[in-house]
């Protein structure tokens, strides 16, 4: 388990190095001067001059990007161009919003979908799996943000019965104003998650263990509820480990639908005033959460699941 | 590609047998046809204008209402669909083509080739998709092609680690090593006998990401960061109806319907077309 888990954090790491140093390209890689766009066409020749220096730009890229990693280690991910804040303190003002939007829709969506899988998976066939199914396959399909803007447009501006904008104010504020948001975050998932554990819930009800406990005149609703679940929801860990980047990525516009403060909320500000320092340190900071989530995911699964420490 | 037309008219006869396959069937059917004649089907032109009729309701001369700018809904919907596959298609085809390519090389060629790729996928995929799409825009500007590249390039590892399976998996089977050992060279190998095998797959996972891609393209536009105005999108009906929800729902509807309305048509063909093509698949997802 420790030479795995050592493995798959080695590889986390290789892969945000690797995922940094493409992005740090990228950046260099855009035709223009960075200085020029950061302080626009009216600057002075020793103003651009100071700022060049400042950030480095007349060194050699090589010599860049090492300064760069430094910083990095640091924790220092640049400087922002307008206020003169440091971006990591702007980028992690903003993340709570997000990560309590996140975990707010993965919870009800979670706890939905494994009730409803579960429940098609002990009830195979009726009419209510035959329903679930469908629902979820409609789901799916429902992309986030169109999602949020129909249920802004229904619950919100007609019915009146959530607020539309902001994050709202103590603990009752915020729950009111996570309620849509969340909601249109979560509803692919529901389904999406249904399908996952109906499907592993129908394998592990055929297992031996489970005709075992059977045989034992355990009751059935305990056979279901006890032993197959508990097997049967391993698979939605990593599916939402692994989903933390589009559940990041619906985020974005969520915040943007509802006017959340957020991370999507900062970067779409920052690309409207070309604030470069602050979209790329998002970038790389919600990256950096969807690599380490993923290899957390895997970690899980590896503890829950010994086969899955020797296939990878 | 092999594929003999009787095979595949066996595949659409199954798509067709299945009822949320037909239905998927018909709903890709209908906006390929709306987009396709799209032009003869508008009753206005979608871009210009007529401020005396803005911001009307439905009426029988304007089925979905007009917009702040007098512009018909219903013809920018119509338009829109042409928009939404003008990116869709060659970005999917695009990425298949060229994951296509690069899983068979990881999975035939040497080692560090493989691993070097594989790496590659990985650190693709480690961006969130909108961030990293955010981020090329920031740098390059919106434009339909930025929207095209960024889909491209961040689907591109899911059909190159498909690819590379299956090129692992076909690598050892008797009918290659066969092959081998009557001194087939690579490229007969690769292209005439893997390539047929690797295909039908891909084809189901492409028909399953359009949705994807689309509804990228139109939250992209939706954020004003995918085509420019005014260019009829369904991204920018929603971004046109988001500023207006209090004066208009009927933008935000008809920007809404027909997004959800295709995710759910190419979903249900792409499971219909999996079931079919490929029922040992059905396992895997």
């Amino acid at each position: 388990m420790l030479l795995y888990a050592t493995r798959r954090f080695g590889l986390a790491l290789l892969i945000l190095i690797v995922a940094v140093t493409v992005m740090f390209l990228m950046i260099r890689a855009v035709p223009g001067d960075p200085v020029q766009i950061m302080l626009g066409p009216r600057a002075t020749p020793e103003l651009q001059a100071r700022l060049t220096a400042e950030l480095a730009l007349d060194q050699p890229i090589w010599k860049q990007l090492l300064i760069f990693y430094g910083n990095l280690m640091q924790g220092d991910l640049g400087i922002d161009v307008f206020s003169g804040r440091s971006v990591t303190a702007i980028v992690f003002e903003q993340l709570p919003h997000t990560l309590a939007l996140i975990f707010a829709s993965i919870l009800w969506s979670a706890l939905l979908g494994i009730g409803l899988g579960a429940y098609a998976a002990a009830h195979p066939n009726t009419l209510i799996d035959r329903i679930a199914a469908a629902l979820s396959v409609s789901f799916v399909a429902a992309p986030a943000f169109v999602v949020a803007l129909l249920s802004l447009l229904i619950f919100a501006v007609h019915l009146q019965w959530f607020p539309a904008i902001g994050a709202g104010e103590g603990f009752w504020g915020r729950f009111d104003h996570l309620v849509l948001p969340a909601f249109a975050i979560g509803l692919s998932w529901v389904g999406y998650i249904a399908r996952l554990v109906r499907a592993s819930m129908l394998e592990v009800m055929g297992e031996s263990h489970i005709r075992t406990a059977r045989a034992f005149g355990i009751h059935e609703r305990r056979v279901v509820m006890v032993y197959a679940l508990r097997i049967a929801i391993l698979p939605v860990v990593t599916v939402i480990g692994v989903g933390m980047g589009f559940l990041l990525s619906s985020a974005v516009f969520a915040e943007i639908v509802f006017a959340r403060p957020g991370l999507g909320k900062l970067v779409i500000d920052s690309i409207t005033t070309r604030n470069y320092p602050i979209v790329m340190g998002s970038v790389l900071i919600s990256t950096g959460l969807f690599v380490v989530s993923t290899a957390m995911a895997d970690l899980i699964n590896a503890w829950l699941d010994p086969r899955a420490r020797t296939a990878a | 590609m092999a594929k003999s037309r009787s095979e595949l008219g066996q595949i659409v006869t199954g798509v067709a047998r299945d009822p949320l396959g037909l239905m998927g069937l018909i709903i890709v059917g209908t906006i390929v046809f709306c987009a396709i004649f799209a032009y003869w089907i508008v009753p206005f032109d979608p871009v210009s204008m007529n401020i005396k009729d803005r911001l009307q309701g439905p009426s029988w001369t304007h089925l979905l209402g007009t917009d702040q700018l007098g512009r018909d809904t219903f013809s920018r919907v119509i338009a829109g669909g042409q928009v939404a596959l003008q990116v869709a298609l060659p970005a999917v085809f695009g990425a298949m083509a060229i994951g296509l390519t690069l899983g068979m090389i990881a999975g035939y060629g040497p080692k560090w080739l493989d691993n070097l790729l594989m790496l590659l996928f990985d650190t693709i995929r480690s961006f969130p998709t909108v961030m990293f799409a955010l981020a090329v825009v920031a740098l390059v500007g919106p434009s339909l092609q930025t929207v095209v590249f960024v889909v491209m390039a961040t689907s591109i590892p899911t059909y190159g680690r498909v690819a590379r399976t299956q090129t692992l998996t076909l690598r050892n089977s008797e009918f290659i090593l066969a092959e081998r050992s009557m001194g087939a060279s690579m490229k007969r190998i690769l292209g005439v006998h893997m390539l047929p095998n690797i295909v039908g797959v891909l084809a189901v996972l492409a028909a399953m990401d359009i949705p994807t891609v689309i509804a990228l393209e139109a939250g992209l536009s939706f954020l004003g960061l995918g085509v420019k105005p005014p260019t009829p999108s369904w991204g920018a009906l929603l971004k046109d109806g988001y500023s207006l929800i209090r004066q208009t729902p009927w933008l935000v509807v008809g920007g809404g319907l027909p997004i959800i309305l295709a995710t759910l048509g190419f979903t249900f063909l792409g499971e219909s077309l999996r079931d079919v093509v490929d029922p040992k698949l059905r396992k895997q997802r």
